[in-house]
C-alpha cells in the first residue's frame, strides 16, 4: 500500500497536468457571506472573557442557573431507546407514529381531520425544514403565488421563501409605539391583499416580538381570511412554551380549523421538548379528503427525497416514545409548564426591577408579551452599548431571549437596560 | 340524491353544478361532520338551510376548493417502492434485493458493535446536551470525516484548504454541494454517469444545475465503457462539473481500475473539469477504507480543487440517522473560509443546522483508536460477506449451466450487481419467484444469504432460459 501510494505520488507530481501550477481557484470570486445575525450573537458571547457576560441572544431555554436543559422525559425515553433501535431508513415521510402524535397536538386529540385522514403530513427537519418543504411545495404547485410575511419575523423566514423562489410581501404586525399588535394595520393588509393570498402566521409566541393576537382578534383574522379566501400557513414553534398549556397555545389554529380553513402547519420540538439539535418537526397540510391528502403527501415526499431522502431517526423515536407513553407524556406536560412558568416569572422580575429603578419608560410590554422573546424596544445603538459596556448579548433588533434571564442576572440586566435608556 | 363529492370539476351526476365549488351535494360522513361543525358554529338550527346558506356563499371556505386540489399523486419512488411491494407479498419465499441496506446471513439489519458502544457512551454521559449544532455541524466530526476520505496526510487538509460541513447523509451533502455550485460556480452543467443512482438527477436538478450524462456502463461487457467515458468527458465544455462515484458504482458495481482513474484525473485536469465525488461506500467495497478512497485521494492530492460527498449510511450502518459530510478542497485557505461562509447560507434556509445524534456516534468511533480499529474489522466482515455472496451466486449459476457469461457478478464490486437482466425477466422473477429488485436488473447482494442464493440462482436460470 505504501509502495503504491509512493508510485502514485510520483506519477502525479511528474504529470504535466498536475494542478499545482493552475492559476486560480474556481472560487476566487466567492464573497465572504455575512454572519447569521442570530447565531453570530452566541459566537461573540462565547468569545467574551468577562465574568459578568449575559447571553440573551439565541432562543434556547436555560434553567435558572443559565444551563441548558435536557428534559427528564427525554432522558428516560433515550434510556429506553438506547441499544434497542435498529437504524434502518425511515420512510421518506418519516416516522408514522411520531407524525400521528404530533398531529394530535396541533389538531386536537380527537380531531375529525385525523380520523378522516384528511391531513397530509411528513416528518421534517424541525421547524425550518417544515417551512422549507412547504415553501418548495408552494412554489411547485402554486407557482404564481407569493407569501405574506409579518413585520418583523424570524429572520430565517425570509431566507427560506427566498431560496424556494417564492416572492415575498410583508404585512403589518408589530406596533412599535405600543410595543403591541398593529391590529388595524394587519387587518388592512389582509383586506388589501389579492384574494387567495398565502399568509405566514405565528401560531403563538410570535418570534421576535412576543406579541400575539388575542382570541377575539384571531377570530376576526380568521373571518377576514374566509372572506378573502386566503391560505393560512402556521409556524408553531412554541406550542406549550408560551402559556404552559399546549391546548391553549394551539387556539389560533383551532379557530381557523373550526372556521373551515384548509391550513398548513410547521411544528417543531426544538423548544417544547428541548430537542434543538435533534432536528425534529412536522409539516402538515389539511386537505379536502383522504385522496387529496395522499396526493399531497406523495408530492411532499418528492421534495424531501432530493433534499435528504428521509428524515433522521433518533429524535423522532424520542418524541414518539414520550408522547406514546401516558406517564412520560404527563411528565412532559409538567416539564413544559415548568419552563413556561420560569420564563413568565422572569418577565415579571425584569419588569419589576426596571420599575423599581425608576425607569421613565413603560415596561408593561415585558409582561404583556409572551413566549421566549421580549421585544424590548431598545435601539441598535442601545444594544451595542449593552454589549460593549455591560457584556450583554442580544440581537440588534432589541430582542431579549427571556430564557437567558435568571434570578442571578435579572438585576444586572435591569440595571444595564436602565443605564442605556434612562436618558432616552 | 347524494353522490360522491369530487374535486375534479366537470358536471356532477348529483346536481347540475358544473364545478366542484358550486356543487352542494356531499355524501361522505366526513363531509357531514364538517358541515355539522360549521352549523354549530354559525348557530343555524336547520341544517338543510344551513347547507344552502353555506354553499350559496361564494366566500365560504368550507366549500371552496383546496388551493392544492389540482395536486396529483406522485409515482412511487422506484427504489423505495420495491420494498413497499415486497412488504405486501405474503409468500414465505420472498426475497428483497431492492434497497441497498446491509443484511446479515440471517437476513436481519445490522447495528455495528462499535455503534452500540458509542451509543452507550453517549447516553451514559450526563453532561451531554441537545443544543443546536453550528450550521456547519459538529466540528470534530467534520475534521475526522475529511481525514477519513482524503487521508490524514493530505496536503490540502494540512494547509487548511479544505472546508467540511456536516450534511444529511450522502443525499444532503450532494444537495448542499449542488446548490452551492449553482450559485457560485460559472458552469451550471453537471455530467453524471450512465447509469447512476436514481436520485442523482433529481438532486442536481433541484439544486439548480442542468444535468447531462457521460457513458459509463457497457452492457455488452457488463463492465466499464472506458473509451466512451473518455470521449464524453473529453468533449464536455471546459469547467463543467463531473460526478464521479468514488468506489462501488451504484447501480452497476463497475469501477475504473487505479490506472484508469489516473487517466481520468489527467483528462479532468487538462479540461479544467470540476470533479464532484459521491463516496457512499468507503470501506464497504473492498473492505479497506484506504483502498476505497484512492480515486478521491489522487485528485485531492494533485493541487486542484474538488468536492466530495460522504455518507456513513452503509459503512457505519447509520442509515436512518442521516450522517454525512461535504468537503470542498480549495486552492487556498482564504478561499476555503469564504466558501464555508457561503455553504452556511445554503444550509440555514434548508434545515438551519444538522442533527447531532448520528454525527456524535461517528465522532466517538473515529477518534477512539480501539473503536476505530474494531470498526475496520466489522466493516471488512460486511464487505467479505458480500464478496462471498458474489462467489456463491456465480458458482450456483455455473452449476446450473445457466446460459451466458456471469463473471461480472464476481468482477463487480460493492453492494450491487448489475445482472444484465431486462425488465421482462425481472418482472418474471418477481411474479414467479417472489424476488424483488429494481427493474433495471440491479440486485443488492447485501440482501442475499447462503440459504437464499439457490432460490435466486433458480430464478435467474428460469428467467434467462424461458425469456432469454
Amino acid at each position: 500500500m505504501a509502495f503504491r501510494s509512493a508510485m502514485l505520488s510520483k506519477v502525479v507530481s511528474r504529470s504535466s497536468v498536475s494542478c499545482s501550477r493552475c492559476m486560480s481557484s474556481w472560487w476566487g470570486s466567492v464573497e465572504p457571506a455575512p454572519k447569521d445575525p442570530i447565531l453570530g450573537v452566541t459566537e461573540a458571547f462565547l468569545a467574551d472573557p468577562s465574568p459578568d457576560k449575559v447571553n440573551v441572544g439565541v432562543g434556547a431555554y436555560r434553567d435558572d442557573n443559565g444551563k441548558p436543559v435536557v428534559l427528564e422525559c427525554v432522558r428516560e425515553a433515550e434510556r429506553r431507546i438506547a441499544g434497542s433501535l435498529n437504524m434502518e431508513y425511515l420512510p421518506m415521510g418519516g416516522s408514522i407514529k411520531m407524525v400521528e402524535e404530533t398531529l394530535k397536538l396541533a389538531y386536537g386529540e380527537n380531531s375529525d381531520f385525523i380520523k378522516d385522514k384528511r391531513i397530509a403530513a411528513v416528518q421534517s427537519l424541525s421547524g425550518t425544514g417544515a417551512c422549507r418543504l412547504f415553501a418548495d411545495f408552494q412554489k411547485r404547485f402554486r407557482p404564481d403565488s407569493q407569501i405574506y410575511i409579518p413585520v418583523p419575523t424570524w429572520a430565517n423566514h425570509h431566507n427560506i421563501w427566498r431560496d424556494a423562489q417564492v416572492p415575498q410581501r410583508t404585512f403589518h404586525y408589530y406596533h412599535p409605539e405600543s410595543r403591541g399588535l398593529d391590529f388595524a394595520g394587519l387587518m388592512d393588509d389582509i383586506k388589501n391583499a389579492p384574494n387567495g393570498s398565502f399568509f405566514l402566521l405565528h401560531a403563538c409566541a410570535h418570534n421576535p416580538t412576543g406579541v400575539d393576537p388575542s382570541e377575539e382578534q384571531w377570530r376576526e383574522i380568521s373571518y377576514q381570511f374566509k372572506v378573502k379566501g386566503h391560505f393560512a400557513f402556521f409556524d408553531m414553534a412554541y406550542q406549550g412554551f408560551a402559556s404552559g398549556d399546549p391546548e391553549r397555545d394551539a387556539k389560533s389554529i383551532r379557530i381557523f380549523l373550526e372556521d373551515g380553513h384548509h391550513i398548513g402547519i410547521a411544528q417543531s420540538y426544538a423548544k417544547n421538548m428541548g430537542l434543538y439539535g435533534q432536528r425534529v418537526g412536522c409539516l402538515s397540510v389539511l386537505c379536502e379528503d383522504e385522496k387529496q391528502a395522499i396526493a399531497v403527501k406523495s408530492q411532499l415526499q418528492q421534495l424531501a427525497r432530493p433534499m435528504y431522502s428521509n428524515p433522521p431517526l433518533h429524535g423522532a423515536v424520542i418524541v414518539s416514545t414520550v408522547l406514546g407513553d401516558p406517564e412520560l407524556k404527563n411528565l412532559w406536560l409538567k416539564e413544559v409548564k415548568g419552563m413556561a412558568d420560569r420564563i413568565i416569572g422572569m418577565r415579571t422580575a425584569l419588569r419589576e426591577n426596571l420599575e423599581k429603578l425608576g425607569s421613565p419608560i413603560s415596561w408593561e410590554h415585558i409582561t404583556n408579551q409572551i413566549g421566549m422573546f421580549c421585544y424590548s424596544g431598545l435601539t441598535p445603538e442601545q444594544v451595542d452599548q449593552l454589549t460593549n459596556e455591560f457584556h450583554i448579548y442580544m440581537t440588534r433588533n432589541g430582542r431579549i431571549s427571556m430564557a437567558g434571564v435568571t434570578t442571578g442576572n435579572v438585576g444586572y440586566l435591569a440595571n444595564a437596560i436602565h443605564e442605556v435608556t434612562k436618558s432616552a | 340524491m347524494r353522490t360522491q363529492f369530487t374535486a375534479s370539476g366537470g358536471a356532477h351526476s348529483c346536481c347540475s353544478a358544473v364545478s366542484s365549488s358550486s356543487c352542494c351535494c356531499i355524501s361522505t360522513a366526513a363531509a357531514d361532520r364538517r358541515l355539522n361543525a360549521l352549523v354549530r358554529h354559525l348557530g343555524i338550527e336547520d341544517s338543510k338551510s344551513a347547507m344552502a346558506d353555506i354553499s350559496a356563499n361564494p366566500t365560504s371556505a368550507s366549500n371552496g376548493d383546496s388551493v392544492f386540489a389540482h395536486v396529483v399523486r406522485a409515482p412511487e419512488d422506484p427504489i423505495l417502492g420495491v420494498t413497499v411491494a415486497y412488504n405486501k407479498d405474503p409468500s414465505p419465499n420472498k426475497l428483497n434485493l431492492g434497497v441497498g441496506a446491509y443484511r446479515t446471513e440471517e437476513g436481519k439489519p445490522l447495528v455495528l458493535n462499535v455503534v452500540r458502544q458509542a451509543e452507550q457512551q453517549l447516553v451514559n454521559d450526563p453532561s451531554r446536551v441537545k443544543e443546536y449544532l453550528p450550521i456547519v455541524g459538529l466540528a470534530e466530526f467534520n475534521k475526522l470525516s475529511a481525514k477519513l476520505i482524503l487521508g490524514s496526510d493530505n496536503p490540502a487538509i494540512q494547509e487548511n484548504r479544505v472546508t467540511t460541513v456536516q450534511g444529511l447523509s450522502g443525499t444532503g451533502s450532494l444537495r448542499v454541494g449542488g446548490e452551492f455550485l449553482a450559485r457560485h460556480y460559472h458552469e451550471r452543467t453537471i455530467y453524471i454517469p450512465q447509469p447512476t443512482w436514481g436520485n442523482h438527477p433529481k438532486v442536481f436538478t433541484l439544486s439548480g444545475l442542468s444535468v447531462k450524462t457521460y457513458r459509463y456502463y457497457d452492457p455488452a461487457t457488463r463492465g466499464l465503457n472506458f473509451q466512451g467515458l473518455l470521449e464524453d468527458l473529453g468533449s464536455a465544455p471546459s469547467g463543467a462539473i463531473v460526478l464521479l462515484h468514488a468506489c462501488a458504482h451504484n447501480p452497476t458495481g463497475v469501477d475504473p481500475t487505479l490506472e484508469q482513474w489516473e487517466h481520468i484525473r489527467k483528462l479532468v485536469r487538462s479540461k479544467a473539469l470540476l470533479p464532484f465525488f459521491d463516496s457512499a461506500y468507503q470501506g464497504f467495497a473492498s473492505g479497506s477504507l484506504d483502498a476505497d478512497a484512492q480515486s478521491v485521494r489522487i485528485f485531492a492530492a494533485d493541487g486542484g480543487e474538488c468536492l466530495v460527498a460522504q455518507s456513513y449510511a452503509k459503512n457505519m450502518g447509520l442509515y436512518g440517522e442521516r450522517v454525512g459530510a461535504l468537503s470542498i478542497v480549495c486552492k487556498t485557505a482564504d478561499v476555503a473560509s469564504r466558501v464555508e461562509s457561503q455553504l452556511k447560507l445554503v444550509i440555514r434556509p434548508m434545515y438551519s443546522n444538522p442533527p447531532i445524534h448520528g454525527a456524535s456516534i461517528v465522532a466517538t468511533i473515529l477518534k477512539d483508536r480501539n473503536l476505530y480499529n474494531e470498526w475496520t474489522i466489522e466493516l471488512k466482515a460486511m464487505a467479505d460477506r458480500i464478496i462471498s455472496m458474489r462467489q456463491q451466486l456465480f458458482d450456483a449459476l455455473k452449476t446450473r449451466g445457466t446460459p451466458g457469461d456471469w463473471s461480472h457478478i464476481i468482477k463487480q464490486i460493492g453492494m450491487f450487481t448489475f445482472t444484465g437482466l431486462n425488465s421482462d425477466q425481472v418482472a418474471f422473477m418477481t411474479k414467479e419467484y417472489h424476488i424483488y429488485m429494481t427493474s433495471d436488473g440491479r440486485i443488492s447482494m447485501a440482501g442475499l444469504s447462503s440459504r437464499t442464493v439457490p432460490h435466486l440462482a433458480d430464478a435467474i436460470h428460469a428467467a434467462v432460459t424461458r425469456l432469454g
